[in-house]
Protein backbone atom coordinates (compact mmCIF):
# COMPACT_ATOMS: atom_id res chain seq x y z
CA UNK A 1 0.00 0.00 0.00
CA UNK A 2 1.36 3.37 -1.03
CA UNK A 3 0.05 6.83 -0.29
CA UNK A 4 0.22 9.97 -2.48
CA UNK A 5 3.30 10.53 -4.64
CA UNK A 6 5.72 13.44 -4.37
CA UNK A 7 4.32 14.93 -1.19
CA UNK A 8 6.79 13.88 1.51
CA UNK A 9 9.00 16.51 3.14
CA UNK A 10 11.79 13.97 3.72
CA UNK A 11 15.25 15.23 2.76
CA UNK A 12 18.48 13.27 2.99
CA UNK A 13 22.02 14.58 2.76
CA UNK A 14 24.26 11.60 2.09
CA UNK A 15 27.43 13.61 2.74
CA UNK A 16 26.58 13.87 6.44
CA UNK A 17 25.86 10.15 6.85
CA UNK A 18 28.36 8.21 8.98
CA UNK A 19 26.77 4.82 8.42
CA UNK A 20 25.51 4.32 12.00
CA UNK A 21 22.45 2.43 10.68
CA UNK A 22 19.99 4.06 13.08
CA UNK A 23 17.67 5.19 10.26
CA UNK A 24 17.47 1.67 8.86
CA UNK A 25 16.66 0.44 12.37
CA UNK A 26 13.80 2.87 13.06
CA UNK A 27 12.04 3.27 9.70
CA UNK A 28 8.93 1.06 9.58
CA UNK A 29 8.75 1.35 5.77
CA UNK A 30 12.38 0.55 4.92
CA UNK A 31 12.81 3.93 3.23
CA UNK A 32 16.51 3.77 4.12
CA UNK A 33 18.75 0.81 3.41
CA UNK A 34 22.48 0.37 3.91
CA UNK A 35 24.52 0.62 0.77
CA UNK A 36 28.31 0.77 0.77
CA UNK A 37 28.59 1.85 4.44
CA UNK A 38 26.14 4.68 4.02
CA UNK A 39 22.39 4.90 4.18
CA UNK A 40 20.62 5.09 0.84
CA UNK A 41 17.22 6.70 0.37
CA UNK A 42 15.14 4.17 -1.55
CA UNK A 43 11.49 5.12 -2.10
CA UNK A 44 10.66 8.50 -0.57
CA UNK A 45 6.98 8.03 -1.47
CA UNK A 46 6.83 5.23 1.11
CA UNK A 47 7.69 7.77 3.84
CA UNK A 48 4.85 8.53 6.25
CA UNK A 49 6.68 11.42 7.90
CA UNK A 50 6.71 9.93 11.39
CA UNK A 51 10.06 11.59 12.02
CA UNK A 52 11.80 8.60 13.64
CA UNK A 53 14.80 8.77 11.30
CA UNK A 54 15.39 12.50 11.71
CA UNK A 55 15.01 12.35 15.51
CA UNK A 56 17.53 9.55 15.64
CA UNK A 57 20.05 10.82 13.12
CA UNK A 58 22.78 12.23 15.36
CA UNK A 59 24.52 13.80 12.39
CA UNK A 60 21.77 15.94 10.91
CA UNK A 61 21.74 14.07 7.63
CA UNK A 62 17.96 13.64 7.61
CA UNK A 63 15.23 16.25 7.89
CA UNK A 64 11.49 15.74 7.69
CA UNK A 65 8.56 17.88 8.71
CA UNK A 66 7.02 15.24 10.94
CA UNK A 67 3.40 15.07 11.94
CA UNK A 68 0.37 12.84 12.14
CA UNK A 69 -1.26 11.79 8.89
CA UNK A 70 -4.73 11.95 10.38
CA UNK A 71 -7.56 13.91 8.76
CA UNK A 72 -9.46 14.34 12.04
CA UNK A 73 -6.39 15.80 13.74
CA UNK A 74 -5.66 18.17 10.85
CA UNK A 75 -9.28 19.37 10.64
CA UNK A 76 -9.24 19.87 14.42
CA UNK A 77 -6.11 21.99 14.14
CA UNK A 78 -7.66 24.01 11.29
CA UNK A 79 -10.67 24.87 13.43
CA UNK A 80 -9.09 25.25 16.86
CA UNK A 81 -5.50 26.09 15.90
CA UNK A 82 -2.36 24.40 17.10
CA UNK A 83 -0.44 21.51 15.64
CA UNK A 84 -2.34 18.38 14.59
CA UNK A 85 -1.71 15.73 17.25
CA UNK A 86 -2.80 12.19 18.03
CA UNK A 87 -4.58 13.63 21.00
CA UNK A 88 -8.27 13.40 20.19
CA UNK A 89 -8.97 15.01 23.54
CA UNK A 90 -12.16 16.83 22.66
CA UNK A 91 -15.22 16.12 24.83
CA UNK A 92 -16.35 12.56 24.27
CA UNK A 93 -13.90 12.21 21.42
CA UNK A 94 -11.49 9.36 21.08
CA UNK A 95 -9.65 7.81 18.26
CA UNK A 96 -6.12 6.46 18.31
CA UNK B 1 10.71 -20.36 32.33
CA UNK B 2 13.13 -19.48 29.61
CA UNK B 3 16.27 -17.59 30.47
CA UNK B 4 17.51 -15.06 27.99
CA UNK B 5 20.74 -13.46 29.10
CA UNK B 6 21.72 -10.01 28.05
CA UNK B 7 25.50 -9.97 28.29
CA UNK B 8 28.45 -8.04 26.99
CA UNK B 9 29.00 -4.31 26.88
CA UNK B 10 26.61 -2.12 24.98
CA UNK B 11 27.95 -1.58 21.52
CA UNK B 12 28.95 2.03 21.39
CA UNK B 13 27.35 4.39 18.98
CA UNK B 14 29.18 7.41 17.78
CA UNK B 15 27.59 10.40 19.39
CA UNK B 16 28.14 13.82 18.02
CA UNK B 17 28.07 16.36 20.85
CA UNK B 18 27.36 19.16 18.43
CA UNK B 19 23.82 18.08 17.65
CA UNK B 20 22.19 17.33 20.95
CA UNK B 21 18.70 18.77 21.17
CA UNK B 22 17.99 19.43 24.82
CA UNK B 23 15.19 17.31 26.18
CA UNK B 24 14.47 19.64 29.06
CA UNK B 25 15.31 17.08 31.67
CA UNK B 26 17.91 17.07 34.39
CA UNK B 27 21.00 14.88 34.20
CA UNK B 28 20.43 11.43 35.60
CA UNK B 29 22.12 10.63 38.87
CA UNK B 30 22.20 6.87 39.37
CA UNK B 31 20.98 5.90 42.79
CA UNK B 32 17.84 5.87 44.87
CA UNK B 33 14.94 7.91 43.61
CA UNK B 34 12.10 9.33 45.63
CA UNK B 35 8.92 7.73 44.34
CA UNK B 36 10.14 4.15 44.34
CA UNK B 37 8.78 2.57 47.53
CA UNK B 38 5.32 4.08 47.37
CA UNK B 39 5.02 3.31 43.65
CA UNK B 40 5.78 -0.39 44.13
CA UNK B 41 2.89 -0.76 46.57
CA UNK B 42 0.27 0.90 44.40
CA UNK B 43 1.53 -0.89 41.28
CA UNK B 44 0.91 -4.19 43.06
CA UNK B 45 -2.71 -3.27 43.73
CA UNK B 46 -3.70 -3.60 40.05
CA UNK B 47 -5.73 -6.72 39.34
CA UNK B 48 -3.49 -8.08 36.56
CA UNK B 49 -0.53 -8.10 39.00
CA UNK B 50 -0.16 -11.64 40.27
CA UNK B 51 2.14 -10.96 43.20
CA UNK B 52 5.29 -9.27 44.34
CA UNK B 53 8.73 -10.34 43.25
CA UNK B 54 11.79 -9.82 45.42
CA UNK B 55 15.12 -9.21 43.74
CA UNK B 56 18.26 -7.47 44.89
CA UNK B 57 16.58 -6.58 48.22
CA UNK B 58 13.81 -4.74 46.39
CA UNK B 59 10.28 -5.79 45.51
CA UNK B 60 8.52 -5.44 42.20
CA UNK B 61 4.97 -6.06 41.00
CA UNK B 62 4.99 -9.38 39.19
CA UNK B 63 3.00 -10.20 36.07
CA UNK B 64 2.78 -13.27 33.88
CA UNK B 65 1.72 -14.08 30.35
CA UNK B 66 -1.79 -15.30 31.12
CA UNK B 67 -4.79 -13.08 30.46
CA UNK B 68 -7.69 -13.06 32.89
CA UNK B 69 -11.31 -12.59 31.93
CA UNK B 70 -11.06 -8.86 32.72
CA UNK B 71 -8.13 -8.50 30.31
CA UNK B 72 -10.12 -10.06 27.46
CA UNK B 73 -13.14 -7.89 28.26
CA UNK B 74 -10.91 -4.80 28.35
CA UNK B 75 -9.51 -5.61 24.93
CA UNK B 76 -12.98 -5.79 23.38
CA UNK B 77 -14.19 -2.61 25.11
CA UNK B 78 -11.08 -0.67 24.11
CA UNK B 79 -11.67 -1.61 20.47
CA UNK B 80 -15.18 -0.21 20.54
CA UNK B 81 -15.14 3.24 22.03
CA UNK B 82 -14.11 5.86 24.53
CA UNK B 83 -13.32 3.22 27.19
CA UNK B 84 -9.85 3.07 25.66
CA UNK B 85 -9.09 6.57 26.86
CA UNK B 86 -9.00 5.40 30.47
CA UNK B 87 -7.54 1.93 29.94
CA UNK B 88 -4.15 2.34 31.57
CA UNK B 89 -1.65 0.62 33.81
CA UNK B 90 0.44 2.50 36.33
CA UNK B 91 3.89 3.48 35.05
CA UNK B 92 6.87 1.80 36.68
CA UNK B 93 9.03 -1.29 36.59
CA UNK B 94 7.33 -4.68 36.44
CA UNK B 95 8.80 -8.16 36.75
CA UNK B 96 7.51 -10.50 34.05
CA UNK B 97 8.11 -13.93 35.57
CA UNK B 98 11.33 -14.09 37.56
CA UNK B 99 13.88 -11.82 35.89
CA UNK B 100 17.38 -11.23 37.23
CA UNK B 101 20.34 -8.95 36.54
CA UNK B 102 20.91 -10.47 33.11
CA UNK B 103 17.32 -10.38 31.92
CA UNK B 104 16.23 -8.12 29.08
CA UNK B 105 14.56 -4.78 29.83
CA UNK B 106 11.61 -3.98 27.58
CA UNK B 107 10.15 -0.49 27.53
CA UNK B 108 6.43 -0.06 26.96
CA UNK B 109 3.64 2.50 27.08
CA UNK B 110 0.94 2.41 29.75
CA UNK B 111 -2.02 1.70 27.45
CA UNK B 112 -3.15 -1.50 29.09
CA UNK B 113 -3.90 -3.34 25.84
CA UNK B 114 -0.29 -2.79 24.68
CA UNK B 115 1.07 -3.89 28.05
CA UNK B 116 -1.14 -7.00 28.04
CA UNK B 117 0.00 -7.95 24.52
CA UNK B 118 3.67 -7.63 25.49
CA UNK B 119 3.39 -9.82 28.57
CA UNK B 120 1.31 -12.36 26.63
CA UNK B 121 3.78 -12.50 23.72
CA UNK B 122 6.74 -12.87 26.11
CA UNK B 123 5.19 -16.25 26.98
CA UNK B 124 7.73 -18.07 29.15
CA UNK B 125 10.51 -15.47 28.92
CA UNK B 126 11.58 -13.68 32.08
CA UNK B 127 12.04 -9.96 31.58
CA UNK B 128 11.75 -6.54 33.12
CA UNK B 129 9.02 -4.34 31.67
CA UNK B 130 9.58 -0.61 32.13
CA UNK B 131 6.22 1.10 31.65
CA UNK B 132 6.34 4.78 30.69
CA UNK B 133 3.61 7.28 31.47
CA UNK B 134 2.07 7.87 28.04
CA UNK B 135 -1.31 8.94 29.50
CA UNK B 136 -2.79 5.59 28.53
CA UNK B 137 -2.03 6.08 24.83
CA UNK B 138 -0.44 3.41 22.61
CA UNK B 139 3.24 3.56 21.66
CA UNK B 140 2.96 4.92 18.13
CA UNK B 141 0.48 7.69 18.86
CA UNK B 142 2.29 8.61 22.07
CA UNK B 143 5.60 8.75 20.20
CA UNK B 144 4.05 11.09 17.64
CA UNK B 145 2.84 13.30 20.44
CA UNK B 146 6.13 13.02 22.34
CA UNK B 147 4.78 11.48 25.54
CA UNK B 148 6.53 8.26 24.61
CA UNK B 149 9.61 10.42 24.45
CA UNK B 150 13.24 10.99 25.29
CA UNK B 151 12.53 12.87 28.52
CA UNK B 152 10.08 10.26 29.82
CA UNK B 153 12.43 7.36 29.05
CA UNK B 154 15.23 9.09 30.93
CA UNK B 155 12.95 10.02 33.83
CA UNK B 156 11.55 6.51 34.14
CA UNK B 157 15.00 4.87 34.04
CA UNK B 158 15.99 7.21 36.85
CA UNK B 159 12.89 7.04 39.04
CA UNK B 160 12.68 3.24 38.99
CA UNK B 161 16.36 2.75 39.84
CA UNK B 162 16.87 0.55 36.78
CA UNK B 163 20.57 1.39 36.67
CA UNK B 164 22.24 -0.83 39.21
CA UNK B 165 19.40 -3.32 39.14
CA UNK B 166 20.47 -4.98 35.92
CA UNK B 167 24.05 -5.91 35.14
CA UNK B 168 23.92 -4.76 31.53
CA UNK B 169 23.39 -1.39 29.87
CA UNK B 170 20.80 -2.31 27.28
CA UNK B 171 17.15 -1.36 27.02
CA UNK B 172 14.80 -2.47 24.28
CA UNK B 173 12.24 0.00 22.98
CA UNK B 174 9.47 -0.79 20.53
CA UNK B 175 10.52 0.36 17.07
CA UNK B 176 7.33 2.38 16.70
CA UNK B 177 8.42 4.45 19.71
CA UNK B 178 11.36 5.81 17.71
CA UNK B 179 9.59 8.99 16.45
CA UNK B 180 9.57 10.23 20.07
CA UNK B 181 12.86 8.92 21.38
CA UNK B 182 16.33 10.19 20.58
CA UNK B 183 18.30 7.04 21.37
CA UNK B 184 21.66 8.82 21.47
CA UNK B 185 20.31 11.33 23.99
CA UNK B 186 19.05 8.54 26.28
CA UNK B 187 22.48 6.90 26.19
CA UNK B 188 24.25 10.17 26.84
CA UNK B 189 22.08 10.93 29.88
CA UNK B 190 21.73 7.48 31.41
CA UNK B 191 24.44 5.27 29.95
CA UNK B 192 21.74 2.88 28.75
CA UNK B 193 22.08 1.92 25.09
CA UNK B 194 18.72 1.95 23.32
CA UNK B 195 17.94 -1.00 21.05
CA UNK B 196 14.86 -0.65 18.92
CA UNK B 197 13.08 -3.99 18.96
CA UNK B 198 10.65 -5.32 16.38
CA UNK B 199 7.49 -3.52 15.25
CA UNK B 200 5.23 -6.33 16.45
CA UNK B 201 5.26 -7.67 20.01
CA UNK B 202 4.82 -11.16 18.58
CA UNK B 203 8.37 -10.98 17.18
CA UNK B 204 9.97 -10.14 20.55
CA UNK B 205 10.86 -13.77 21.46
CA UNK B 206 12.54 -14.33 18.07
CA UNK B 207 14.33 -10.98 18.39
CA UNK B 208 15.67 -11.90 21.83
CA UNK B 209 16.70 -15.40 20.70
CA UNK B 210 18.49 -13.83 17.76
CA UNK B 211 20.78 -11.82 20.03
CA UNK B 212 18.66 -8.67 19.66
CA UNK B 213 18.91 -8.55 15.89
CA UNK B 214 15.71 -7.81 13.99
CA UNK B 215 15.44 -9.16 10.47
CA UNK B 216 13.98 -6.96 7.74
CA UNK B 217 10.48 -8.37 8.15
CA UNK B 218 10.39 -7.51 11.85
CA UNK B 219 11.18 -3.89 11.00
CA UNK B 220 8.38 -3.41 8.47
CA UNK B 221 4.90 -2.31 9.41
CA UNK B 222 2.14 -3.95 7.42
CA UNK B 223 -1.60 -3.35 7.31
CA UNK B 224 -3.30 -6.69 6.74
CA UNK B 225 -7.06 -7.08 6.41
CA UNK B 226 -7.38 -8.38 9.98
CA UNK B 227 -5.89 -5.15 11.35
CA UNK B 228 -8.01 -2.99 9.06
CA UNK B 229 -11.15 -4.86 10.06
CA UNK B 230 -10.46 -4.59 13.78
CA UNK B 231 -10.15 -0.81 13.43
CA UNK B 232 -13.52 -0.28 11.75
CA UNK B 233 -15.67 -0.09 14.91
CA UNK B 234 -13.75 3.06 15.83
CA UNK B 235 -14.72 4.52 12.45
CA UNK B 236 -18.37 3.51 12.60
CA UNK B 237 -19.10 4.40 16.24
CA UNK B 238 -18.08 8.08 15.90
CA UNK B 239 -20.20 8.32 12.73
CA UNK B 240 -23.31 7.10 14.54
CA UNK B 241 -24.09 10.47 16.14
CA UNK B 242 -24.06 12.54 12.93
CA UNK B 243 -26.10 9.77 11.28
CA UNK B 244 -28.72 10.05 14.04
CA UNK B 245 -28.92 13.83 13.61
CA UNK B 246 -29.19 13.37 9.83
CA UNK B 247 -31.97 10.81 10.33
CA UNK B 248 -34.06 13.07 12.56
CA UNK B 249 -33.61 16.06 10.23
CA UNK B 250 -34.44 14.07 7.09
CA UNK B 251 -37.54 12.46 8.60
CA UNK B 252 -38.89 15.84 9.72
CA UNK B 253 -38.20 17.36 6.32
CA UNK B 254 -39.76 14.42 4.49
CA UNK B 255 -42.83 14.45 6.71
CA UNK B 256 -43.30 18.19 6.35
CA UNK B 257 -46.31 18.77 4.13
CA UNK B 258 -48.69 21.69 3.63
CA UNK B 259 -51.12 19.81 5.85
CA UNK B 260 -48.57 19.35 8.65
CA UNK B 261 -45.94 16.76 9.49
CA UNK B 262 -47.29 13.50 8.14
CA UNK B 263 -46.07 10.14 9.39
CA UNK B 264 -46.92 8.50 6.08
CA UNK B 265 -44.67 10.88 4.11
CA UNK B 266 -41.98 10.54 6.72
CA UNK B 267 -41.78 6.81 6.02
CA UNK B 268 -42.33 6.80 2.28
CA UNK B 269 -40.12 9.77 1.40
CA UNK B 270 -37.75 9.80 4.40
CA UNK B 271 -36.79 6.19 4.94
CA UNK B 272 -35.02 5.72 1.58
CA UNK B 273 -32.77 8.68 2.44
CA UNK B 274 -32.08 7.32 5.94
CA UNK B 275 -31.29 3.97 4.36
CA UNK B 276 -28.86 5.59 1.91
CA UNK B 277 -27.28 7.57 4.74
CA UNK B 278 -26.61 4.39 6.68
CA UNK B 279 -25.24 2.73 3.55
CA UNK B 280 -22.86 5.62 2.92
CA UNK B 281 -21.54 5.39 6.50
CA UNK B 282 -20.86 1.69 5.93
CA UNK B 283 -19.26 2.42 2.54
CA UNK B 284 -16.89 5.02 3.99
CA UNK B 285 -16.21 3.66 7.46
CA UNK B 286 -16.34 -0.08 6.84
CA UNK B 287 -16.05 -1.11 3.18
CA UNK B 288 -13.29 1.37 2.32
CA UNK B 289 -11.00 0.40 5.26
CA UNK B 290 -11.54 -3.33 4.76
CA UNK B 291 -11.15 -3.32 0.97
CA UNK B 292 -8.49 -0.57 1.02
CA UNK B 293 -5.78 -2.01 -1.26
CA UNK B 294 -8.32 -3.31 -3.77
CA UNK B 295 -10.02 0.03 -4.40
CA UNK B 296 -8.49 2.15 -7.19
CA UNK B 297 -6.63 5.43 -6.45
CA UNK B 298 -4.17 6.24 -3.68
CA UNK B 299 -6.26 9.08 -2.32
CA UNK B 300 -8.59 8.10 0.53
CA UNK B 301 -11.10 10.75 -0.50
CA UNK B 302 -11.34 9.18 -3.98
CA UNK B 303 -11.45 5.63 -2.62
CA UNK B 304 -14.31 6.57 -0.30
CA UNK B 305 -16.16 8.49 -2.99
CA UNK B 306 -15.92 5.51 -5.33
CA UNK B 307 -17.28 3.10 -2.72
CA UNK B 308 -20.00 5.57 -1.76
CA UNK B 309 -21.00 6.06 -5.39
CA UNK B 310 -21.07 2.33 -6.07
CA UNK B 311 -23.27 1.62 -3.05
CA UNK B 312 -25.57 4.63 -3.58
CA UNK B 313 -26.02 4.05 -7.31
CA UNK B 314 -26.70 0.34 -6.82
CA UNK B 315 -29.31 0.95 -4.12
CA UNK B 316 -31.02 3.85 -5.88
CA UNK B 317 -31.15 1.96 -9.17
CA UNK B 318 -32.42 -1.36 -7.78
CA UNK B 319 -35.03 0.16 -5.45
CA UNK B 320 -35.83 3.27 -7.53
CA UNK B 321 -35.42 5.25 -4.32
CA UNK B 322 -35.79 8.67 -5.91
CA UNK B 323 -39.33 7.87 -6.98
CA UNK B 324 -38.83 9.43 -10.40
CA UNK B 325 -37.73 12.84 -9.10
CA UNK B 326 -34.67 14.08 -10.97
CA UNK B 327 -33.67 16.70 -8.35
CA UNK B 328 -33.90 14.05 -5.63
CA UNK B 329 -31.86 11.60 -7.73
CA UNK B 330 -29.14 14.22 -8.24
CA UNK B 331 -29.17 15.14 -4.54
CA UNK B 332 -28.69 11.48 -3.63
CA UNK B 333 -25.84 10.96 -6.09
CA UNK B 334 -24.08 14.14 -4.97
CA UNK B 335 -24.50 13.91 -1.20
CA UNK B 336 -24.02 10.28 -0.21
CA UNK B 337 -20.78 9.52 -2.12
CA UNK B 338 -19.35 12.76 -0.67
CA UNK B 339 -20.33 11.65 2.84
CA UNK B 340 -18.65 8.27 2.30
CA UNK B 341 -15.57 10.06 0.97
CA UNK B 342 -15.37 12.26 4.09
CA UNK B 343 -15.62 9.24 6.36
CA UNK B 344 -12.99 7.32 4.36
CA UNK B 345 -10.64 10.26 4.75
CA UNK B 346 -11.00 9.96 8.53
CA UNK B 347 -9.45 6.50 8.30
CA UNK B 348 -6.09 8.11 7.46
CA UNK B 349 -5.71 8.52 11.23
CA UNK B 350 -5.75 4.76 11.71
CA UNK B 351 -3.54 3.57 8.87
CA UNK B 352 0.10 2.61 9.10
CA UNK B 353 1.24 4.48 6.00
CA UNK B 354 -0.40 7.88 5.50
CA UNK B 355 1.72 10.98 6.12
CA UNK B 356 0.67 14.48 7.12
CA UNK B 357 1.69 16.13 3.83
CA UNK B 358 -0.52 13.77 1.84
CA UNK B 359 -3.52 14.17 4.12
CA UNK B 360 -3.16 17.96 4.04
CA UNK B 361 -3.11 17.82 0.25
CA UNK B 362 -6.25 15.68 0.19
CA UNK B 363 -8.06 18.01 2.58
CA UNK B 364 -7.04 21.03 0.54
CA UNK B 365 -8.93 19.66 -2.46
CA UNK B 366 -11.63 17.67 -0.73
CA UNK B 367 -13.03 20.04 1.90
CA UNK B 368 -14.32 22.63 -0.63
CA UNK B 369 -15.87 19.78 -2.62
CA UNK B 370 -17.66 18.46 0.50
CA UNK B 371 -19.00 21.92 1.29
CA UNK B 372 -20.16 22.38 -2.30
CA UNK B 373 -21.79 18.96 -2.34
CA UNK B 374 -23.65 19.67 0.90
CA UNK B 375 -24.97 23.03 -0.33
CA UNK B 376 -25.89 21.73 -3.79
CA UNK B 377 -27.71 18.67 -2.50
CA UNK B 378 -29.61 20.80 0.04
CA UNK B 379 -30.74 23.09 -2.79
CA UNK B 380 -31.81 20.09 -4.89
CA UNK B 381 -33.76 18.68 -1.93
CA UNK B 382 -35.48 22.03 -1.60
CA UNK B 383 -36.27 21.99 -5.31
CA UNK B 384 -37.74 18.51 -4.95
CA UNK B 385 -39.87 19.72 -2.04
CA UNK B 386 -41.16 22.67 -4.04
CA UNK B 387 -42.08 20.40 -6.97
CA UNK B 388 -43.73 17.97 -4.56
CA UNK B 389 -45.95 20.68 -3.13
CA UNK B 390 -46.79 21.86 -6.59
CA UNK B 391 -45.78 25.45 -5.84
CA UNK B 392 -44.15 25.77 -9.23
Amino acid sequence: MKYLKNVTTLKYNKDKCTGCRRCTEVCPHAVFIMDDKKARLTDADACMECGACAVNCAFGAITVSAGVGCAAAIIHSMIYGGEPTCDCSGPGQSCC
Amino acid sequence: MKEIKITGPAQGIKISPATSPGCGCSPVVPGPAGDRASAAESLAGQDFVTGTYAFNSRTFPQVNAAWKRADHRGQVRSRLGAFRMSYAVMPGLYAKGTPDGNSPVLVSCNYKLSFDIIRRELADINAWILVLDTKGINVWCAAGKGTFGTAEVIHRIQSTGLIGLVDHKKIILPQLGAPGVNAAEVQRRTGMRVYFGPVRAGDIPAYLENNMQADAGMRRITFPIKDRFILTPMEIVPAARPLLIFTVAILLLAGLQPRGILFHDMLIRGMPLVFLGTASVLAGAFLTPVLLPFIPFRSFALKGWLMGMAVTAALVYTAQMHGGSIPLLLAMLIFFPAAASYLALQFTGATTYTGISGVKKELHYALPVYKGAAILSAMLMLGDKIMQWGIL
